[in-house]
């Protein structure tokens, strides 16, 4: 464990432009902190989250991925964050067949109000994928020092 | 690109104190691509802004990198401000370093090396930043209204008040909907006709406002701002500009067996008929299933008793064309048909009826001329009951999964108003809840339980049988003193759900507006946007959305008629640059993208490609940018890539992801 | 205590195949019940005995040797709810743990007689699947 203390994960969110990015400002205005482990990337959509750009972030060397969108039937744009659960079960479960641990990756909704939900998955987040450690699995040793 | 100019705000000390700027700045200038960076105490200030401006002319920047608060609070003023100074506002990108960085941060090494790595993503990605320029359509004066009844008359009569043209298209013979079939209205006990009328009056009397009675929209093509619809005028056999709405014909007209949708079947009309005496417009139609002479030639009694010349059995269906910004939907509800309930002997007994067809008897100008009868033998009930919920939440294999709201006040009002006329009437009502969120609304329902001595009783009716002595046997049960309970009932009132026009479906289809899996339509945001459809330009008024009682699908007309002025209002509409884009070389046309698309954004041409020197027709997806609302399903659907979405690339992301990773 | 209640309202909606939190409470089922006056415990209360998880009382009832397993309540149920199921799997239930299994599967087809309802036998095999 006192090793794991030690390791900073690399984690990369990605957040709806409409929901979780407001609520993740939401949890910065509250100042609920969350790990600075945690990088968000904005999309307008957590639907045009491809699965290359998860696939990418494990192979630069990310130790976890998540995603959050606005909650079902709340979605700016109605049906999108209903495509990203469908493609991540999917990806999520091959990348388990790889042997990236499902703790490694996790869809979130987290709606603009939820600055609390926000800070509270992020921090529950990276203490899981702290304890698993450093990811190994499709990593690009070219990438490697 | 060379040329990016990295900002970072101190914003007072809300960032400086726990990210170390300097060092920000520092680090920035290391980034390939930079070529000036600065620390600022605001950067949103006038003086802020003045730097921003001053080293785009200076350093000739390219890009841009504002280190400071969520892009949702200052990216657009950081936007025009690179637009002032000269250079595309899409150029600008940040990193938002205060709401995800400062504020949440404590340790002052940490935060720092956060924000290094957040404006590092940000210029990874304005790197691949290109000029995005804001596409303009331009607006046509003039608003569709599907649906003549409340809802789309008064959002038509708002319309035209502001001073645009509206069309009303009426799949039936006269405007006035559902509400001209309604004989009082909750929780006042005004007379529907003496409120709507008045109504119906003045959309037909205004200058702005064309109806199309009797027509039906077969076509729309076209995006918001620039609707083409084309109306079926159904063939109306009588010459709308000679007819002076006499009624001799109707009078001699010797075909009477079609039943009248007007009075819910209730009673028979004429082949030759307008559905009520205070139609809109005062035109009979003939109804050619009936009509004697148009089936077997032998009649023509209408033609001639028309003085006015205006029967024309000739005439055809005529499809007019026209052009709209905005299309409202107000397509409104029918009664569901009750065969899955069969325990309520609705189709075995004539004296089984519900609550619109008892609204018609309770009518004046009624089958019964207002009389409390029954059906079966003209007798005057004694005993009704009224069942409250058939069909209403139930699981889906026997009825619709919703409350259809409504129900709850108009038994109550029955109620009341038979329990004022009839004193001497006993009235039950098995009911699950009652359900009366609305001004006045509880009040109401209370006055029938208290003053009008309403019997009430929680608990669902199991089946209702006629007994050979013509009386309904009622067995139901009170859940409050858990006893079985019979009721014998000389009529039973059926407080049947309600359910989208079935026209909806084609409609919604015709318009790529989206539809739920109870054929409401969807709105853009159930809790923000209530009244526009996610199609841009396409609006709901009404029942078509949810169930809702008058005073509310009037409220919702208003709203969606101050939607489509503002719609109306714009002489240019702005799309937003962010849109999809499909590479021509490799795009194969396989629809998948359009598929996903929420908006029907994505349409297919056959397009003459020059890949590099070879040219061929190709199937292409061609997005419209005045349509796409930039959500990115496409991009991550299309199997081959070509899909992308401008200012969140493929490319730009991964920058970004890289960035991070590093 | 506690986890033996919730384990045998499990059984119940396992053996009845019911999700009891469906119920809208309309009673629907007691005013369609052809028992009713002779029952202890009402059709409709049925379902809320399982929410409970007051399974030993339901046991304890009269109601579940009069129900006559007619199915109106299923039938007419508007939720899908099918307190008619329940009835049967808290009789399931009362059968096994009175531990009368005396009736061993190689005798069963002996029993079998053409007038035999086919609850019953499902009852018989689904009592010694395991």
């Amino acid at each position: 464990m006192s090793i794991n203390q030690e390791f900073k994960p690399k984690i990369v969110a990605f957040c709806c432009n409409w929901c979780s990015y407001a609520g993740a400002d939401l949890a910065g205005s509250s100042r609920l902190a969350y790990p600075a482990d945690v990088k968000i990337i904005r999309v307008p959509c957590s639907c045009r989250v491809n699965p290359m750009f998860i696939l990418r972030a494990f192979e630069k060397g990310a130790d976890g991925v998540i995603i959050c969108g606005c909650h079902p039937g709340d979605c700016h744009y109605s049906t999108g964050n209903y495509y990203a659960r469908r493609r991540m079960t999917l990806l999520f479960s091959m990348l388990e067949y790889v042997g990236i641990e499902r703790g490694r990756t996790r869809v979130e909704w987290v709606s603009a109000a939820e600055g609390v939900k926000f800070s509270a998955t992020m921090n529950e987040f990276v203490e899981t994928v702290r304890e698993l450690g450093p990811n190994v699995r499709l990593g690009d040793l070219r990438c490697k020092n | 690109m060379h040329g990016i100019g990295v900002f970072v705000c101190h914003c007072g000390s809300n960032i400086a104190a726990t990210v170390d700027v300097k060092k920000v700045v520092e680090m920035a200038k290391l980034e390939p691509g930079v070529v000036h960076a600065e620390e600022y105490q605001y950067m949103c200030s006038e003086a802020g802004q003045e730097r921003i401006a001053k080293a785009v002319r200076e350093k000739n920047l390219k890009g841009i990198v504002v280190c400071s608060c969520s892009p949702r609070m200052h990216e657009a003023t950081f936007r025009k401000c690179a637009e002032k100074a000269g250079i595309n506002p899409y150029m600008v990108e940040i990193a938002n370093i205060r709401e995800q960085c400062s504020w949440i941060h404590k340790d002052i090494q940490e935060a720092t090396e956060k924000a290094v790595i957040l404006a590092r993503a940000a210029i990874a990605k304005v790197n691949l930043n290109t000029s995005l320029v804001a596409g303009e359509s331009s607006v046509t004066k003039r608003a569709l209204v599907i649906g003549g009844g409340i809802a789309g008359i008064q959002t038509a009569l708002d319309i035209a008040d502001a001073g645009y043209e509206v069309d009303i298209v009426e799949k039936t013979p006269s405007i006035g909907g559902k509400m001209s079939q309604l004989d009082k209205t909750f929780p006042t006990l005004d007379c529907s006709a003496c409120i709507l009328t008045p109504k119906m009056v003045d959309a037909a009397a205004h200058e702005k406002i064309t109806i199309y009675s009797y027509s039906e929209v077969e076509k729309v093509s076209g995006f918001v701002g620039d609707f083409t619809v084309d109306i079926r005028k159904k063939a109306r056999y009588v010459n709308m500009d000679k007819c002076t709405g006499c009624g001799a014909c109707m009078e001699k007209c010797p075909s009477k067996k079609a039943l009248s949708e007007f009075n819910s079947g209730l009673c028979n009309r004429t082949a030759i008929y307008t559905p009520f005496a205070q139609a809109i417009p005062n035109v009979p139609v003939i109804d050619p299933e009936q009509c004697l002479k148009l089936k077997s030639g032998k009649c023509g009694l209408c033609e001639r008793v028309c003085q006015a010349g205006a029967i024309d059995y000739k005439q055809e269906d005529e499809i007019v064309t026209n052009k709209y910004g905005a299309i409202v939907v107000a397509t409104g509800f029918e009664v569901i048909k009750l065969d899955n309930l069969q325990e309520y002997a609705y189709s075995q007994s004539k004296d089984v009826i519900t609550s619109l067809e008892l609204e018609r008897i309770m009518n004046a100008a009624g089958p019964t001329k207002g009389h409390l009868e029954r059906l079966s033998d003209g007798k005057a009930p004694k005993n009704i009951v009224f069942i409250q919920c058939v069909g209403s939440r139930c699981s889906e294999n026997k009825g619709k999964p919703y409350c259809s709201k409504i129900c709850c006040m108009y038994t109550a009002k029955h109620a009341m108003l038979i329990r004022d006329k009839y004193p001497d009437v006993n009235v039950t009502v098995f009911y699950i809840d009652v359900r009366t969120p609305g001004k006045n609304f509880d009040e109401f329902y209370r006055r029938a339980v208290e003053e009008y001595g309403v019997n009430y009783i929680k608990g669902q009716v199991g089946k209702v049988t006629p007994e050979p002595n013509g009386k309904l046997t009622v067995h139901g049960v009170d859940l409050l003193d858990n006893k079985q309970v019979k009721v014998e009932a000389d009529m039973v009132v059926l407080a049947a759900a309600i359910e989208p026009s079935p026209t909806v479906r084609n409609i919604a289809t015709m318009l790529t507006a989206s539809i739920d899996t109870n054929n409401f339509l969807t709105e853009a945001h159930p809790k923000l946007r209530p009244v526009e459809s996610p199609t841009a330009g396409v609006f709901l008024s009404g029942v078509c959305q949810g169930p809702k009682d008058i005073p509310e699908t009037v409220s919702q007309a208003g709203a969606a008629a101050v939607k489509v002025i503002g719609l109306l209002a714009k002489d240019k509409l702005l799309t937003n640059p962010c849109t999809a884009k499909a590479d021509e070389l490799l795009c194969n046309g396989c629809s998948t993208c359009a598929n996903v698309c929420p908006y029907g954004a994505i349409s297919y041409q056959d397009k003459l490609i020059n890949d590099h020197g070879i040219k061929k027709t190709h199937r292409i997806a061609v997005v419209n940018s005045a349509l796409c609302q930039g959500c990115g399903a496409c991009t991550v659907a299309c199997p081959s890539g070509v899909m992308d979405l401008q200012g969140f690339s493929n490319r730009q992301i991964i920058s970004e992801v890289d960035a991070i990773c590093r | 205590m506690e986890s033996s209640k919730k384990k045998q309202a499990e059984m119940i909606k396992e053996i009845s195949g019911t999700n009891p939190l469906k119920c809208m409470k309309c009673g629907k089922c007691s005013a369609s019940c052809p028992a009713f006056e002779k029952m202890d415990i009402k059709p409709h209360q049925f379902v809320s005995y399982v929410i409970n998880e007051n399974i030993e009382e339901l046991a304890k009832c009269e109601s579940l040797w009069y129900c006559l397993s007619c199915f109106a309540c299923v039938e007419r149920c508007p939720r899908d709810v099918k307190p008619g199921k329940i009835v049967d799997a808290a009789r399931q239930l009362v059968i096994r743990q009175k531990g009368q299994s005396h009736l061993l599967p190689d005798e069963i087809p002996e029993l079998i007689d053409p007038e035999l309802p086919q609850q019953l036998l499902v009852s018989a095999f689904r009592k010694f699947r395991r």
